[in-house]
């Protein structure tokens, strides 16, 4: 809530003349079948012709006056409810980018996404309504209410009587339905979640020729939905005809009693008929009102989901760039001191204890089994996460002693899992360093093996990528992204597993060119491939979070069981 | 490829009539249940516009009067109406929420059905996340229409007529009146919502251009943190988020002028019928009660006219949305089986490629010229440069795509002469990139042979070095895999993805880079594994590594689209 209010104070002004326009509205509305009986008992009845134009007149200018009001608070509301729902937005998403890849990762990326547009349109409505209709309601019935007492106390009871009916079978029938709408919600998530499985999987389908399995898998799904939803809504269909009757009774009722009334001369028919025109409007108001009751019920789910991401910790509290001290990595050395690391929510440690010490120009590759934390021990370099315990220094500095954009300017990064844009190739690449000229552009793709295939598209360094790089190969874009990182000049580069998907053949020469022209840059390797390894200057093991050996290639066939292991199952890669 | 000549454009409902039609023949199996609708939709408009008409006779005979003897009678009859009413309408309600979900359902299902028979380029060609809205969104505009719209369009509709009959009746001078607002009424109503309607959809332009701009940011976060974009990448969600604001403003605007706009009209009428009214009671007699009655049925009256155009807009959405999902329904599928197509019982697993060219684009042709011949229980490696088209080869034998020139042949039959279903069961394939489905560690297992008992499930996840993790997991084999099996490494699931090709049994293996993806040491296990499955099978392998090539019998290169033996 704390998050709406702030958005919301920007519309103060708005949100405080906005009730203002319902009532009045609300009484131009009301105020009309007073005029009615007035017609009818004193001008019809009576015979009285100026009685009606008069009255006629004034009605028509009440009715004028309430359009009035009621466009001016579409207006009002409008701009307030979409001014709210951008700034909500654009809240959650700068929240995003500040996000840890656990907090995303936490969250579901997909999931993101449907947060900062369908529950976001969601809330962004509910207030919109709410501003056009939530107060209309109570001031109906206070005006309905009044004006009824007015013409004769007794008679009100009827509607007094026939409010708390409905609201009681209003209550019943919600708290009913809503949790069975709860239950249709997950149904259907799962039936999208079988949908989209599907569509990744479709080869695997194919292959084993189990279409007609899956759609009978998503057959039965469907018609669990379908059940569902139809017990659902049959619950909450019930409340129109109810309030129907109740309000087609309370007429009956008045009729019944106002009609005695009028006989004895108590009550004039103009007067009766009035009355039942506010019973009908008093209760259509209290339907509306259960309609957005029942947009809320839906709209708090989406609330819960938008202010969970909104709460979430962002990643590097301590993000230096207020940090007095502008220091600047110079060499590149890399020192790990007692560093053990755990991931937020983990319930153990995914590094113990790591040492080592890494000098400028040095190229150290970096091997062990899958989930052994190699890509974790790299990405505290880069502070993509902090260190639990311990030190992570460069140049014999505490990584956290530099601005997070030297960190990011020195240090080039390509990952395994390749991050690319909808934007020409030239575009992706400059991300590495904004203003880089063609020729570097070119450079730093010759080196990484991408320039010819880049020229044998036809628009060349213009061509477009799809959405996240679509169009180009997996090694392809492993290429570009090594070629983006390289663009930096990094004096420090990471490359994690990032040539899983080149030949190796292609992979050495990237290697060879690496040595050749970044000859000052301490570069790691994160790979599977004992060719890369060899090529290296050092390996560092690790094993289950922990280094289990450091040295030369020739060192650790005697000393690592691990390495020795990899080795005699590849010998040489070709 | 072969199938470039699609289903004529023309056979695409275009039209919202077609649309129309083609919707109502997915109810048309609950005709029953629609004529019983109808019926009850007229007995509660009937009964409805009886309840007020009956206050004139009640106003005029007993109350002005002043007869209290027959206002028990009369307004005990009016009870009875009202309750059949108001039943009528109850049980209409749920039967439409029935129809409407059972139609939808089918239609679910078809979309689904047909969505596993279209040809693998489909899902190469189209977003995932165009076809999975078809599921979302357009299913749910038109379970709304079918839910609501459609029959409020026809009570309204029915309201309409029933009420200007009744009004025509009681007085046709105030008739004439109402009719002059009437007009004015529909007019402003179409102006609006063509207004709103334009702008609705800019404004889900403007929203689908800011939903793929997040999407991509969201997957490309680690990217966006490495290169230190944050702020270049807020500046342009600002941009999309403001134009999407413009765009919605105005929309909302002219959608809430709607209401009360038309609701002032109404009064305006009510206003001028109420003048009319009085002037014809004082001069030509006209009775207070009549007066009563219709000025209740202007009010209704009302009503009905906003609804028909606001439900205009819902309805034309949800034909929309129809359209898109009869697009899918009628591409075309994977081509079907030859005529005469025979069916593979006993494959020995004799594969040959002969003369085989391909390509995925016109333009672009990767395969040129291969050859290939692997007798039963062969072990071939494939090798060769990123893009060379390895994978493409593998992708051919099972049909995902037809080759352009050339033959290939199982067991001595040309793959297009055996029907997809035997020539597919035939081989199983283990891609690089693994995907698993929701379920158990079981029953993903067993996705390769559905009729596996558990203990043979054991024994391939055995034989595939998956036992050992597996037993690990916290349920076992029971141990539940959601969002594509994201709580298991890598390897495991690549470890799964073998095992889930053991169980199938096929004689013929295809592997892509399958062990790549696995660090050193689960690879020795899953080599293990590989070779006790490869054992009697005819296996190509797309290779990155010595060792698998040392342990082929044959080791072919593909370079510039033709296959050669490495020495």
């Amino acid at each position: 809530m704390k998050h709406y209010r702030e958005i919301l104070r920007r519309y103060k002004t708005s949100l405080f003349v906005s009730p203002f326009l319902v009532l009045v509205t609300v009484l131009c509305e009301t105020v009309q079948p007073m005029f009615m009986a007035e017609i009818i008992d004193a001008g019809v009845m009576r015979r009285n012709l100026s009685v009606v134009s008069e009255t006629g007149l004034h009605m028509a200018l009440v009715s004028l006056a309430g359009l009035f009001f009621s466009v001016a608070n579409i207006y009002v509301s409008s701009i307030t409810s979409i001014g709210f729902g951008t700034g909500l937005r654009a809240a959650l998403f700068h929240k995003i980018q500040q996000l840890s890849f656990a907090g995303v990762d936490r969250l579901g990326p997909a999931s993101l996404v449907t947060r900062l547009t369908g529950d976001v349109a969601r809330i962004q409505h509910l207030v919109l309504t709410s501003m056009r209709i939530l107060l209309r309601a109570p001031f109906t019935l206070m005006m309905a209410v009044f004006f009824v007492v007015r013409i004769n106390p007794d008679l009100a009871m009827a509607l007094l009587a026939s409010i708390p009916v409905l609201g009681a079978a209003i209550f019943v029938i919600l708290r009913k339905g809503l949790p069975l709408f709860l239950k249709v919600q997950q149904q259907l998530d799962r039936l999208n979640g079988l949908v989209r499985e599907n569509l990744i999987n479709i080869r695997v389908v194919k292959s084993f020729v189990r279409e007609d399995f899956e759609t009978a898998r998503f057959t039965r799904s469907s018609e669990a939905l379908r059940d569902l939803v139809i017990r659902a809504s049959d619950t909450v269909v019930t409340l129109f005809p109810v309030m129907q009757l109740v309000m087609n009774l309370s007429i009956l009722a008045i009729l019944w009693f106002g009609g005695y009334k009028v006989i004895g001369g108590e009550l004039k028919v103009g007067e009766l008929i009035s009355f039942v025109n506010y019973l009908t409007q008093a209760l259509m108001s209290l339907m509306m009102f259960s309609m957005i009751s029942v947009a809320f019920a839906r709209a708090s789910a989406s609330s819960r989901r938008i202010t969970e991401a909104l709460d979430a910790e962002p990643s590097l509290p301590g993000t230096s760039a207020t940090l007095p001290d502008q220091r600047r990595i110079g060499r590149g050395d890399v020192t790990f001191r007692h560093v053990s690391f755990r991931y937020e929510g983990g319930e153990e440690d995914v590094l113990h204890d790591i040492n080592f010490h890494v000098r400028q120009g040095e190229t150290v590759a970096v091997a062990g089994a899958t989930g052994s934390a190699k890509s974790s021990m790299l990405q505290l370099i880069p502070r993509l996460y902090d260190a639990t315990a311990g030190e992570v220094l460069i140049d014999g500095v505490n990584v956290k002693a530099y601005p997070s954009d030297e960190l990011r300017d020195k240090i080039g990064v390509a990952l395994q899992k390749n991050e690319l844009f909808a934007a020409t190739i030239a575009d992706n690449l400059r991300w590495g360093k904004p203003d880089a000229t063609q020729k570097e552009l070119e450079d730093a793709a010759r080196a990484a093996e991408a320039h010819d295939f880049i020229m044998s598209f036809a628009a060349g360094y213009d061509t477009m990528l799809g959405r996240g790089g679509a169009g180009v190969s997996g090694g392809q874009k492993q290429r570009l992204c090594i070629a983006r990182a390289l663009l930096r000049k990094p004096k420090i580069l990471i490359l994690d597993d990032s040539a899983s998907a080149v030949d190796t053949e292609t992979e050495r020469r990237i290697q060879a060119n690496l040595r050749s022209c970044l000859t000052d840059t301490t570069v790691f390797i994160i790979t599977q491939r004992i060719g890369t390894m060899e090529s290296a200057g050092r390996i560092i093991v690790l094993e289950d979070g922990k280094i289990e050996a450091i040295g030369s290639p020739e060192e650790l066939l005697l000393t690592s069981g691990v390495y020795r292991e990899i080795y005699q199952s590849q010998q040489t890669a070709f | 490829m072969a199938h470039g000549d699609h289903k004529k454009q023309g056979a695409k409902p275009r039209s919202s009539a077609k649309a129309f039609r083609r919707l109502v023949s997915y109810m048309a199996s609950d005709r029953r249940l629609l004529l019983l609708i109808g019926f009850l939709i007229i007995v509660s408009i009937a009964s409805n516009l009886a309840g007020s008409y009956m206050i004139r006779p009640i106003i005029n005979n007993y109350i002005i009067p002043g007869a209290p003897a027959g206002l028990a009678g009369a307004l005990l009859l009016l009870g009875a109406v009202y309750i059949t009413g108001a039943a009528a309408v109850y049980i209409q309600y749920r039967l439409l929420n029935k129809t409407a979900q059972r139609t939808v359902t089918r239609m679910r299902i078809e979309l689904f059905a047909k969505m596993e028979r279209l040809p693998i380029t489909y899902f190469d060609t189209h977003q995932h996340g165009d076809l999975m809205s078809r599921y979302t969104n357009d299913i749910d505009r038109i379970s709304d229409a079918l839910a609501d719209s459609l029959s409020d369009m026809l009570s309204s509709g029915l309201t309409l007529l029933g009420i200007f009959c009744l009004m025509l009746y009681i007085s046709p001078v105030l008739t004439l009146v109402t009719l002059i607002t009437v007009p004015l009424m529909f007019l402003s109503a179409r102006v609006i919502v063509k207004k709103s309607r334009a702008y609705f959809k800019d404004q889900q332009e403007s929203l689908g251009a800011l939903n793929g701009y997040v999407e991509e940011m969201i997957s490309g976060q680690k990217a966006i943190k490495v290169f230190g974009r944050e702020k270049q990448v807020e500046a342009g969600f600002e941009a999309y988020n403001r134009d999407l604001k413009e765009k919605s403003l105005m929309a909302q605007f002219y959608a809430g002028l709607m209401m009360p706009v038309m609701q002032n009209l109404n009064t305006l009428n009510f206003v001028v019928i109420t003048i009319a009214g009085a002037l014809l009671a004082i001069f030509r007699g006209f009775d207070v009660g009549g007066l009563a009655a219709f000025l209740q049925y202007s009010r209704q009256f009302g009503r009905p006219v906003n609804e028909l155009a606001s439900l205009y807009n819902s309805i034309q959405a949800a034909f929309a949305g129809a359209e898109r999902i009869f697009e899918i329904i009628d591409e075309t599928p994977e081509e079907p089986d030859a005529a005469g197509a025979i069916s593979l019982n006993k494959v020995k697993g004799d594969v040959s490629l002969k003369h085989v060219c391909f390509g995925y684009h016109p333009e672009r042709t990767i395969l040129k010229d291969v050859a290939l011949h692997a007798r039963p229980g062969c072990k071939i490696a494939l090798i060769g440069a990123t893009g060379a088209g390895k994978t493409t080869i593998l992708n051919l034998l099972p049909r995902f795509f037809d080759v352009w020139e050339g033959e290939i042949t199982i067991d001595g039959h040309p793959i297009k002469s055996i029907t997809r279903e035997s020539l597919r069961r035939s081989m199983a394939i283990v891609l690089q990139d693994v995907h698993l489905f929701t379920g158990t560690v079981c029953e993903n297992i067993r996705f390769g042979r559905l009729n596996a008992t558990d203990e043979e499930v054991v024994e391939a996840a055995r034989l595939t070095a998956a036992h050992s993790f597996i037993k690990r997991l916290p349920h076992g084999y029971n141990t539940l895999l959601e969002n594509d099996g994201a709580n298991l490494s890598q390897g495991q699931r690549q470890l799964l993805n073998i095992a889930r090709a053991a169980i199938a049994n096929p004689p013929v293996l295809l592997l892509d880079e399958a062990a790549s993806n696995i660090d050193a040491r689960s690879e020795l296990l899953v080599r293990q594994g590989l070779d006790k499955l490869m054992q009697g099978r005819t296996s190509l392998i797309v290779a990155h590594r010595l060792s698998t090539i040392r342990n082929a019998d044959l080791t072919l290169v593909l370079e510039q689209g033709r296959l050669k033996q490495l020495n």
